[in-house]
């Protein structure tokens, strides 16, 4: 099963560190993570998002466009960038979101992916 | 209905007992290897409905189960043509099954699956009993709602909820990896507890027919799961643990009122009128357990009933081994429910200074709403002579009571000052 993983945060979680060290950690355990994951063959696709303030939002509502300034859900935590992985259950897909550099300050939401031609 | 306690099953206990038993592991081995908890519920019911077309005519057959089983896979594969899927591999694997159909002698037990299923952490802890006991024993909606005091038509929605998150959410149908075991473990076992409990919240609210309100059946239920769990899991202590607990309980049941069918807490009730019998049972079970030297929330929970027992054996409550159970579960798995019945533990002890401490040290939000606070409040208030705050907290204690036995019991704990 491939599910997708999406990773929430504050802005100050989010951004990388301007502080070097801190940057270094940063980086460090994000790319310790994608290792990890193309290590273990489960890795489909994933990136990380550019900050919430460059998002834009679009509606079409009577075939005229709306677009607005920002993220589509004006919360605390926003999305910063996802992974798609392959793996064989919920658990093991639960696993990873644990093992991610977000787990501990944000949230991440775990969402089985919609193949064409599968079951379900 | 027997109640699990007490007096003898009768044959239609047991014919029932019998039925749930085949209804639970047919429904979890065609779950198992179907993964969709509602198309196996679905097709076993319909397997059903021929069965009682079929049988009275044909005689039934010599391998009951099996056909059930033949028929509800027959149904699921109808099922799955129809949507044109019939390369899937879940279908593959039922396929290959059908061959050796009919003859089959045994179901694999899948129950044990089943429960993690429906005790996984990715379903909402609050449904997780009404599933069980709907999945694993066929409970239908109406029931499982009349039982749990909520409107049949939000229950069976939530129910089907929960049933499309596991048929669609990729949950792992195996026993969990030994890494999770314990806290998997306790979520199956919490669910069952909290089964139990709502059997006797419900029992609350209808004293005088005790015996026929369906609270009591969901007592039974949440015993059978229990005691189902502990067969599967010898080896857990946690599992015995819950067992010994509920039992230690259920022993109680019959003291529980008065003949006027007023509430009587447990250190006023009258001991000769326990289950001897059910707590031996317990006290075994408890020992069994304790043999693993793995002490966990249940098994001091059983502990602390077994203390209470005591007093059926030796005719007082050993108050300062009481208090220093709850001490260690409080380490274990803190609750507001065992911190106020910490003080009051310490308080019969003749710690009474000790005792209000622990009161006055409980830190939560809905403190004020918790009515066992305001009884043990109220306890202490008159064991220090002060009756005009006792009578106070008793009232409050009355405002957050629903259940008439028990605010009857206030009443009278009002009168006698």
């Amino acid at each position: 099963m491939q599910f997708m993983l999406l990773f929430y945060n504050t802005a100050e979680n989010q951004t990388p560190p301007t502080d070097p060290a801190a940057a270094q950690a940063y980086f460090g355990a994000w790319g310790a993570y994608m290792g990890a994951l193309k290590e273990a063959g489960v890795s489909i696709n994933g990136d990380g998002l550019k900050p919430p303030h460059t998002a834009t939002t679009l509606r079409v509502r009577n075939g005229k466009r709306q677009v607005q300034d920002g993220p589509f859900a004006d919360s605390k935590e926003q999305l910063g960038g996802y992974f798609v992985i392959e793996v064989e259950s919920l658990d093991e897909a639960l696993e990873w979101a644990a093992r991610s550099p977000t787990a501990p300050t944000g949230a991440v939401e775990v969402r089985p992916v919609m193949v064409a031609g599968a079951r379900k | 209905m027997s109640g699990g306690a007490g007096g003898a099953p009768s044959a239609a206990d047991a014919a029932e007992r019998a039925a749930r038993e085949s209804y639970g592991r047919l429904v979890a081995w065609l779950a198992y290897q179907w993964r969709d908890v509602a198309a196996a519920e679905d097709a076993l019911a319909t397997a059903l409905a021929r069965a009682l077309e079929r049988w009275p005519g044909d005689g039934v057959p010599s391998a009951p189960d099996a056909w059930l089983l033949s028929v509800a896979r027959r149904e699921l594969l109808q099922a799955a043509r129809h949507q044109r899927l019939h390369d899937s591999p879940e279908v593959q694997a039922v396929l290959a099954r059908d061959e050796l159909d009919d003859t089959a002698p045994a179901v694999p037990d899948s129950r044990l699956k089943l429960l993690f299923v429906c005790a996984h952490p990715a379903i909402d802890a609050s449904i997780r009993p009404a599933l069980m006991l709907q999945v694993v024993l066929g409970l239908d909606a109406q029931v499982v709602a009349q039982a749990m005091l909520a409107s049949p038509a939000a229950m069976a929605q939530r129910l089907v909820r929960a049933k499309q998150k596991i048929r669609d959410a990729g949950l792992r149908f195996e026993e969990p990896e030994s890494g999770q075991l314990p806290e998997r473990l306790h979520a199956v076992l919490e669910a069952i507890y909290a089964a139990y409990g709502l059997g006797w919240d419900a029992a609350g609210t209808e004293i005088g027919s005790a015996d026929e309100t369906p609270s009591v059946g969901l007592r039974s239920e949440a015993l059978f799961l229990g005691g189902l769990v502990q067969r599967l899991l010898p080896g857990e202590p946690e599992a015995a643990g819950l067992l010994a607990l509920m039992l230690f309980c259920e022993a109680r049941t019959a003291a529980r009122l008065d003949e006027r069918g007023d509430f009587v807490p447990l250190q006023e009730q009258d001991a000769s009128r326990w289950d001897r019998a059910a707590i031996e049972q317990a006290e075994r079970l408890l020992w069994q357990a304790s043999q693993h030297r793995a002490p966990g929330p249940f098994q001091i929970e059983a502990a602390i009933q077994s203390a209470h027992c005591q007093r059926l054996f030796h005719g007082q409550t050993p108050w300062r081994a009481v208090a220093m159970l709850y001490g260690q579960l409080l380490a274990m798995a803190p609750s507001v429910g065992a911190q106020v019945a910490h003080a009051v533990a310490w308080a019969q002890a003749g710690e009474l200074a000790r005792a209000r401490e622990l009161l006055q040290a409980i830190d939560h939000p809905r403190l004020d709403a918790h009515q066992p606070y305001w009884v043990a409040r109220a306890h202490m208030a008159r064991l220090a002579g002060d009756r005009p705050e006792a009578t106070r907290c008793i009232k409050r204690a009355m405002d957050l009571t629903s259940a008439p036995a028990v605010r009857r019991h206030l009443l009278s704990r009002l009168a006698d000052g």
